[in-house]
């Protein structure tokens, strides 16, 4: 896309194209139902060829997606996806992302799952290759040559005798009325020119000059300001609201109050400012948040879901009768996704209809949770995602969307929503869960493990609002939807095949459910037993959600059984695993390390000094989504806890690449994001609210440090599916770290985050 | 409310304005600048960094009224698309963004340094990044980006 010119501009200037969809409701009422990708069914229907693919008289092709870009390279992917698929170059392609007016319903960007719908055999590609075939067809009539002697190249359809039509000519701006052929075939990998090559960021010219149009740059036309009033204890609701007390404060519109959603709306921002600061509001007082220091028991004391993913029965008896019995217990703290901006809305909400600029994941789930909040009909509410600042799952963009649309709607004119930096951490987004997990395995005199058994226990308030939840997020509670909570229930024995979608389940075992073992590894004797309880806070997706908490805890522990066998990390491990494409990337990791085969630790205890160490960490990314191993080095020193991070070499396989540039950049945050979270990322609460509720008291490492060396090694797979790679990398990080640690220093850390006081801690405790 | 002028990526602007809102706002709010952007609104993370005459500094806690008659300058007045000004050149080079929300803080400070100290060594220059943030972590390519530019600026 041409630096410079926003979605919006774009929207507009393609009307030519967007008209022939806003046909569709004319259509009548829309029947409400289950439609594609687990979603409810819209007007925009994903069976039809034009529903993704537009081809303009002058040739530019457009697609729709509803995978959109938050900065992972979505939209970079996606158009060299349309581009390959079509045979023309990126520059002809033009790519609108999410709007429920005129994108198909794909749910929410998230899982690491827009690989797997838009770039195997579904979604967008599947559209795109059908595009291809009908382009081809219609040239075969046009030329009057058979199709199988026609190639597409650079927008032609030509025949050999030189013979040429172009795309625009074909289909002269018109629909082409065609399902999309699930038997269309996808160019090969090995056929690429486009897809699969490392392309760059298509917005990243306009990024670097500050011309891109995020949501918070967002201008319509008499719009106000709005800001939040949030309450000062988690449980606290509202008594009164002294009107009065902002009275005199210039460009005031209004107090909108709606049970326990309070918010202030005027001209300017900084007058919505200072109201929001002013305005007197009586709450209840509440003083009954669990301690903090107590909160991993807290957790064990509650009542639980539980779920069996595995297991064997005989967990039990083989540890009676294993050699060695080892047991260890892992935490991890409630995080942040702490977007660098502050999360931000513009609604305009008229008496008939809606229209929301939003950062959410989910626009056709916003849609639905807007139109439950205003009272209007789903068909009435559009919603139109426009980037925000990096998310990583669920931050403040639902609920900001809710806030904007609760104040328009009060003030009958568009408002654009700014949430502070503390209503953004405090009460804003839905942190990543907090989870201790209890491991526990039996090993034989050869150190092999006999029997695996893990019990994790998470947290669980609210989560994405999908279609039926605007109580899920905070607005959305604040203004009287319940959120969905934990329904305690006892777990009954595992049917159908394994879901390691949270990677509760280790790496090692085998995974089976009756006769079906869906795991990556070896070991027979296998339990794990999930639990989930009520959380006091809200909780919602941030990359890696939960895969990354328990991954911690295995490969940690999986560390520790190593130990105690006195065997390398490198060499256990693969003695434990047997799906290849692990076992690949632990070999690669290793050797692109130099890694230095040895049991661990290697630390010497009479040394004062600097001690450094290697550790190493795998995953099957949801079990079979993307394959990752990585290797931490780090330096630790003993007289103040401090832990650095010198290099990290990451081996990552997600079958065929879209683009390796995009995948380096996300491998690298990833570490590094993964780095900050292991080392000092953590929400802390006292007896009635959070206090971590900025920067200074939620720490993320910045700018300055000295950044460790990350190398990626890429293994390109043309044979299998795709898979998501934006969340493989993080979810190992904090357990490569930890095991560095403890090869540098004997001393073994179990709970995240890594700080200096339990790195002395953890010193201390090791003779 | 007062009219205050200002002079912004080298134009001329009057707004009429409380003097205590923060320049940001002006900027984003009222003359519809893209690149400072509301990050923390404590001058905490540096998405809202300009330049004011030279220097870095943060807009989000910067009232219009001390402003007074100094050049500002955003990330869109550094270069455009088409031209842009070499350390920017540097970022599009590195690939040095993800989502690119933070850039004002980490190309502008990184600019403001190195021009005031041309020789300054890496860890001087990480020294001048302490107190800028990118939540998407392309630290190793931001770093990149700018020891190009630092490159440029030695030579």
């Amino acid at each position: 896309m041409t630096a410079g010119l926003s979605r919006r501009d774009f929207l507009t200037r393609s009307g030519a194209l967007v008209v022939s969809f806003s046909m569709a409701p004319l259509l009548g009422p829309l029947a409400s139902g289950q439609g594609q990708f687990d979603t409810h069914l819209s007007h925009i229907d994903p069976a039809k060829l034009d529903s993704w693919i537009a081809v303009g008289a002058d040739g530019i092709v457009t697609g729709y997606t509803g995978k959109c870009d938050f900065g992972q390279g979505m939209y970079t992917a996606q158009t060299q996806l349309i581009a390959e698929e079509l045979c023309i170059p990126m520059e002809r392609v033009r790519l609108i992302q999410c709007d429920t007016s005129v994108t198909p319903d794909q749910g929410t960007t998230s899982g690491s799952q827009s690989t797997p719908t838009n770039f195997n055999d579904s979604g967008l590609a599947q559209a795109a290759a059908t595009a291809r075939e009908a382009l081809i067809n219609l040239a075969a009539q046009h030329l009057g040559v058979p199709a199988n002697l026609l190639t597409a190249t650079a927008g032609f359809i030509s025949a050999k005798a030189g013979r040429r039509v172009s795309y625009g000519e074909l289909v002269v701006g018109k629909k082409f009325n065609l399902a999309v052929d699930l038997k269309a075939k996808r160019r090969h990998p090995s056929e690429w020119t486009i897809l699969g090559k490392p392309v760059p960021d298509v917005d990243i010219r306009a990024l670097a000059t500050g011309q891109f149009e995020f949501v918070h740059n967002i201008h319509v036309t008499g719009m106000l300001h709005g800001r939040v009033v949030r309450p000062p204890a988690v449980r606290a609701t509202v008594v009164s609201v002294d009107e009065s007390s902002v009275r005199g404060i210039p460009g005031l519109v209004k107090v909108v109050v709606r049970k326990n959603f309070v918010g202030v709306v005027a001209v300017k921002q900084m007058q919505a400012m200072q109201a929001a600061a002013e305005l007197k509001v009586v709450w209840t007082s509440d003083t009954s948040l669990p301690p903090q220091q107590d909160f991993y028991d807290y957790i064990r004391k509650q009542p639980s879901r539980d779920v069996l993913m595995v297991d064997s029965q005989d967990v039990d008896q083989k540890v009676a009768q294993a050699a060695t019995v080892l047991k260890a217990t892992y935490c991890h703290p409630y995080q942040a996704h702490g977007s660098i901006g502050a999360s931000c809305a513009v609604a305009d909400v008229r008496p008939e209809k809606a229209t929301v600029w939003s950062p959410t994941q989910s626009v056709y789930p916003t849609r639905q949770g807007v139109a439950t909040l205003l009272g209007l009909s789903v068909d009435d509410v559009r919603v139109i995602f426009v980037r925000g600042s990096g998310c990583y799952g669920l931050n403040g963009a639902d609920t900001v969307s809710f806030d904007a649309a609760l104040l328009s709607q009060a003030v009958h004119r568009p408002v654009r929503v700014q949430l502070s930096r503390a209503d953004e951490m405090a009460w804003g987004e839905n942190y990543g869960a907090a989870c201790v997990i209890d491991q526990r395995a039996g090993v034989d005199a050869t150190g092999t493990i006999v029997a695996w058994d893990c019990e994790p226990w998470s947290v669980s308030l609210g989560g994405r609002p999908g279609y039926d939840r605007p109580g899920n997020v905070i607005t959305g509670a604040l203004a009287g939807y319940e959120p969905r909570t934990v329904t305690p229930q006892a777990a009954s024995q595992p049917t159908g095949v394994l879901d390691n979608g949270g990677n509760a389940v280790p790496s090692y075992v085998a995974g089976c459910v009756g006769e079906k073992c869906g795991g990556t590894g070896s070991i027979r004797s296998e339990r794990v037993l999930t639990h989930t309880v009520k959380s006091p806070f809200f909780t919602g997706p941030l990359r890696s959600p939960l895969r990354l908490q328990n991954t911690f805890a295995h490969e940690c522990f999986m560390d520790e059984l190593s130990a105690h066998a006195k065997t390398d990390p490198v060499a256990y491990r693969l003695r434990h695993l047997r799906e290849p494409r692990l076992i690949d990337v632990v070999k690669a990791a290793a050797q692109a390390a130099k890694w230095d085969a040895r049991p661990s630790p290697r630390f010497d205890p009479h040394r004062s000094e600097v001690a450094s160490g290697r550790g190493i960490a795998c995953v099957a990314y949801e079990g079979d989504n993307g394959y990752v191993a990585l290797v931490a080095e780090v330096e630790v020193d003993p007289a103040s806890g401090r832990v650095q991070a010198k290099r990290f070499v990451v081996a990552q396989d997600c079958g065929p690449m879209s683009n390796p540039v995009g995948m380096r950049n996300q491998i690298e945050g990833g570490v590094l994001q993964g780095m900050s979270r292991a080392l000092g990322e953590e929400i802390t609460w006292d007896d009635r609210n959070i206090t971590s509720t900025s920067w200074n008291t939620y720490h993320s490492l910045p700018l300055g440090i000295a950044v460790p060396v990350v190398e990626s090694i890429l293994i390109n797979r043309s044979d299998v599916s795709a898979t998501g790679a934006g969340e493989a990398a993080i979810t190992v990080v904090a357990a490569a770290i930890g095991n560095a640690v403890f090869d540098a220093t004997g001393a073994r850390l179990r709970q995240v985050p890594f700080t200096p006081t339990r790195v002395k801690a953890a010193l201390a405790a090791r003779n | 409310m007062a009219a205050i002028s200002l002079r912004v990526n080298g134009a001329a602007h009057t707004v009429d304005v409380d003097p205590e809102t923060p320049l940001l706002y002006v900027l984003a709010d009222e003359l519809h600048m893209r690149g400072p952007k509301f990050g923390c609104g404590l001058g905490q993370c540096g998405a809202c960094t300009v330049l004011m005459d030279g220097r870095a500094v943060r807009s989000c806690i910067t009232p219009v009224g001390s402003v007074n008659h100094a050049e500002i300058v955003t990330l869109e007045g550094l270069g455009t698309p088409e031209n842009p000004h070499p350390i920017q050149q540097a970022f599009i080079d590195e690939q040095a963004a993800q989502c690119g929300f933070c850039l004002s803080g980490v190309i502008l400070s990184a600019k403001a340094f190195l021009d005031q100290n041309p020789k300054a060594s890496d860890d001087e220059i990480r020294q001048a990044l302490a107190g800028v943030l990118c939540r998407c972590f392309v630290h190793t390519r931001m770093f990149k980006a700018i020891q190009r530019y630092a490159e440029t600026r030695r030579a």
